[in-house]
C-alpha cells in the first residue's frame, strides 16, 4: 500500500515539474508557432545554475527564483537576437533552437562536468509528513503545490489580464492582432522569457528529485513534446492535464516495468494520433 | 565539363582511392559513404517531400540493433540477419510513418523526434537486451560471396558499391512519376489533392522508402564499427544527418553527398583537436541556417552561374 501511495505522489510531483516545463513550451508554440527545442536544455541549464547558486545562497527557493530569472534573460536574448532574424522561416527557427540546445548541453558538460550533481532537499522539508499512517515525502508535496500555484497564476495571467488577452489574441489570429495594434513581436519576447523562466525554475525545483546530470535535457524534451501533443498546442489546461497523465504513465512505467518504461510513452502518442489529432484540449492541430 | 564527365572523374577517384591513400583515409571515406546514404535518405523526406524529420536515426539504430541482436542472441548468419533487419526496420517505418504523417510541418517534426527519443531511451534502459550504455560489442562483418570484408579496402569497396546503388535507386525514385508527385505534395499539397492524388499515401510511401534506406545505412554502420551504442539512436545522430542535408542543399542529389562529406570531415578532424563535437555541431547548425539557408550546393551553383555570366 505504501508503494502505491508513494508512487502516486511521485507521479504527481513529476507531473508538477513537467507542467513547469511544458506550459512554457506550449505557450511558445501556441503564439510563435515554433517548437522550441531548447526547452529541455533550458530545464537542464536551470538545474545546473541552481547548483551553482546554492553554493552561495543556501536556499532552494531563492535559487529557483534567481536561476529562473537568469534563464529568462537567456531566452529573451535568444528570441530577440537570433529567432527574430529568421522570422517567417519556421523550420529555420526550429533548427536554430536545436543548434542552441546542443551548444547549451555541451557548455554545461564543460562547466559542470560529467558526473551527476545531487541537489539537497531544503532542511525544512526533509522530514516526511505523517498522515493516516502513511509517510509522505514533504518536498514532493511542495512541488505539487508550486505547480498548482503556477498553473493558477498562469491561468489568471492569461484570462484576467490585458497582457493575457493580447497573448490569446495573438494565438488565435496573429495577423488580426497585429492589425488592431497589438505589439505581437514584443509579446513573442515576453512569452519566450516566461517559458524559459518556467523551464529554468522547474529544473532547479526538480533538482532534489532528479539531480542535475548530462542528458537531463534529452530526457525531458521528449516528455515535453509528448505532453504538448497530448494536451493540445497552446492550451494551458492541456499542458496541465497532459503533464499529470505523463507523470503517472512514466513513474509507474519506471516502477513496474523499468526496462520498457519508455515504450509505454508510445501509448499516449498513438492515442492522440488515432482518436484526437488536435490533442485533448487543442483548438488546432500542431 | 558536363555532368557525365564530372561523375566519371569522381567515380575514378573513388575507385582509385585505396591505391593512393592510406588506411586512415580509406576508413574515413567509408564513413563518409555511410553518412551519405543516411543523409540521402533524409533528403528524400526533407528535400523532395518537404517533411522535416528529426528522428531518422531511429532507422539506422534499429537496423543496427536488430542485426547485432540476431547475431549475438540467436547466432544468425548475416545473409539471414541482414534481410530480417531491413524488413523489420521498414515495417517499423510503416508504423512510424502512419503515426508521424497524421501531422505535417512542425507536428511531423515533433512526432518523429518523440518517436525516436522513445527508442533511444529504451536502448539505454533495456539493459538485459541492449546492455545499455555499454553498447553491444563482439560483432562481425559479413563476407558476401566468400569475400571477407575485414580489411579496410575490402569494406571500402563494399560500402562504395552499396552507396552507389542506393544513390542511383534514390535518384531513379525522385525522377520517376512518383517522385514528381512527391515534389508536388511538397509544393502544392492542396492542388495535388484536388487533382486526385492521394497526398497522405504518397507521403507515407516516401516515408517508408526513406526508412528503408536509413536501415541500409544502419547495416553499413554496424558492419563498419562492429559495435552499436544507444548514441546511434540519439537526437545528435538525427541532427547530424539533417545538418548534412541542410548544409549540402535539400532537394538536390549532390547536396547530401557534399553535406555528409563536410559533416564527417568536420567531425573527424575537429574531434582530434577538441572534444567538443556537439558544441561545434550546434554552431554549424546556427551559422548555416542564418547565413546559407538554401545550402552549399544551390549557393555555390548560383555563384558559379553569376561568374560564368560575367565571363561571357
Amino acid at each position: 500500500m505504501q508503494f502505491w501511495v508513494i508512487q502516486t505522489l511521485n507521479s504527481l510531483a513529476l507531473g508538477g515539474l513537467l507542467f513547469l516545463l511544458s506550459s512554457g513550451f506550449s505557450l511558445i508554440f501556441g503564439l510563435m508557432r515554433i517548437a522550441n527545442l531548447t526547452h529541455g536544455a533550458l530545464f537542464m541549464l536551470g538545474a545546473y545554475l541552481g547548483v551553482s547558486i546554492l553554493r552561495f545562497v543556501p536556499n532552494l527557493w531563492i535559487a529557483a527564483l534567481l536561476g529562473g530569472l537568469a534563464v529568462a534573460v537567456f531566452g529573451g536574448l535568444l528570441e530577440r537576437f537570433l529567432l527574430r532574424k529568421l522570422a517567417g522561416n519556421v523550420l529555420g527557427q526550429v533548427l536554430v533552437t536545436l543548434g542552441i540546445a546542443f551548444i547549451i548541453a555541451d557548455a554545461c558538460l564543460v562547466i559542470w562536468g560529467g558526473d551527476p550533481i545531487p541537489v539537497p532537499t531544503p532542511q525544512a522539508l526533509q522530514q516526511p509528513l505523517r498522515l493516516w499512517g502513511f509517510a509522505f515525502p514533504s518536498y514532493r508535496l511542495a512541488v505539487v503545490g508550486i505547480a498548482v500555484a503556477a498553473a493558477i497564476g498562469l491561468y489568471l495571467l492569461m484570462e484576467r489580464t490585458r497582457l493575457g488577452a493580447m497573448i490569446r489574441a495573438g494565438v488565435d489570429d496573429m495577423q488580426m492582432a497585429r492589425a488592431v495594434g497589438i505589439p505581437v513581436s514584443k509579446l513573442f519576447t515576453i512569452v519566450f522569457c516566461l517559458g524559459a523562466a518556467l523551464a529554468g525554475a522547474g529544473g532547479i525545483l526538480g533538482g532534489p528529485m532528479l539531480s542535475a546530470y548530462p542528458g537531463l535535457d534529452a530526457d525531458m524534451l521528449p516528455l515535453a513534446l509528448i505532453i504538448v501533443m497530448l494536451g493540445g498546442v497552446g492550451s494551458l489546461i492541456g499542458a496541465f492535464v497532459g503533464s499529470f497523465i505523463i507523470g503517472f504513465i512514466y513513474t509507474f512505467g519506471v516502477a513496474l516495468l523499468p526496462d520498457l518504461a519508455y515504450v509505454i510513452l508510445f501509448l499516449p502518442m498513438i492515442f492522440v494520433i488515432a482518436f484526437r489529432p488536435r490533442g485533448l484540449f487543442g483548438r488546432f492541430a500542431a | 565539363m558536363n555532368r557525365a564527365a564530372w561523375l566519371a572523374v569522381l567515380g575514378a577517384a573513388l575507385v582509385a582511392l585505396p591505391w593512393v591513400a592510406g588506411e586512415f583515409y580509406v576508413n574515413l571515406t567509408s564513413q563518409i559513404l555511410i553518412a551519405t546514404v543516411f543523409a540521402a535518405s533524409i533528403n528524400l523526406l526533407l528535400g523532395y517531400g518537404g517533411l522535416p524529420t528529426l528522428g531518422h536515426a531511429a532507422y539506422v539504430g534499429v537496423a543496427a540493433y536488430v542485426s547485432a541482436l540476431l547475431y549475438l542472441k540467436l547466432g544468425l548468419a548475416h545473409w539471414l540477419s541482414a534481410p530480417i533487419a531491413l524488413i523489420g526496420t521498414t515495417l517499423m517505418a510503416c508504423a512510424f510513418g502512419w503515426i508521424a504523417l497524421r501531422a505535417t510541418g512542425l507536428g511531423f517534426l515533433m512526432l518523429t523526434l518523440a518517436l525516436s527519443q522513445v527508442l533511444w531511451g529504451t536502448a539505454y534502459r533495456w539493459v538485459s537486451m541492449t546492455d545499455g550504455d555499454n553498447g553491444l560489442r563482439g560483432l562481425t562483418r559479413p563476407s558476401p560471396f566468400g569475400i571477407s570484408l575485414d580489411g579496410a579496402t575490402a569494406f571500402y569497396y563494399f560500402a562504395l558499391a552499396v552507396t552507389v546503388a542506393s544513390i542511383w535507386l534514390m535518384a531513379k525514385f525522385v525522377a520517376s512519376p512518383f517522385g514528381a508527385a512527391l515534389q508536388g505534395t511538397r509544393d502544392q499539397p492542396r492542388r495535388m489533392s484536388a487533382l486526385g492524388h492521394n497526398v497522405g499515401l504518397i507521403r507515407w510511401l516516401a516515408f517508408v522508402y526513406s526508412g528503408f534506406w536509413g536501415a541500409v545505412a544502419g547495416l553499413l554502420f554496424v558492419y563498419y564499427h562492429k559495435y552499436i551504442h544507444p548514441i546511434s539512436l540519439s537526437l545528435t545522430n538525427s541532427a547530424e544527418g539533417l545538418l548534412a542535408v541542410i548544409a549540402g542543399g535539400p532537394g538536390t542529389l549532390a547536396g547530401p553527398i557534399v553535406g555528409a562529406t563536410i559533416v564527417m570531415l568536420l567531425k573527424n578532424y575537429v574531434s582530434t583537436y577538441i572534444e567538443r563535437w556537439n558544441m561545434l555541431l550546434g554552431f554549424v547548425f546556427v551559422l548555416i541556417i542564418v547565413f546559407m539557408p538554401a545550402g552549399l550546393v544551390p549557393g555555390v551553383r548560383r555563384w558559379w552561374a553569376v561568374w560564368r555570366a560575367r565571363r561571357t
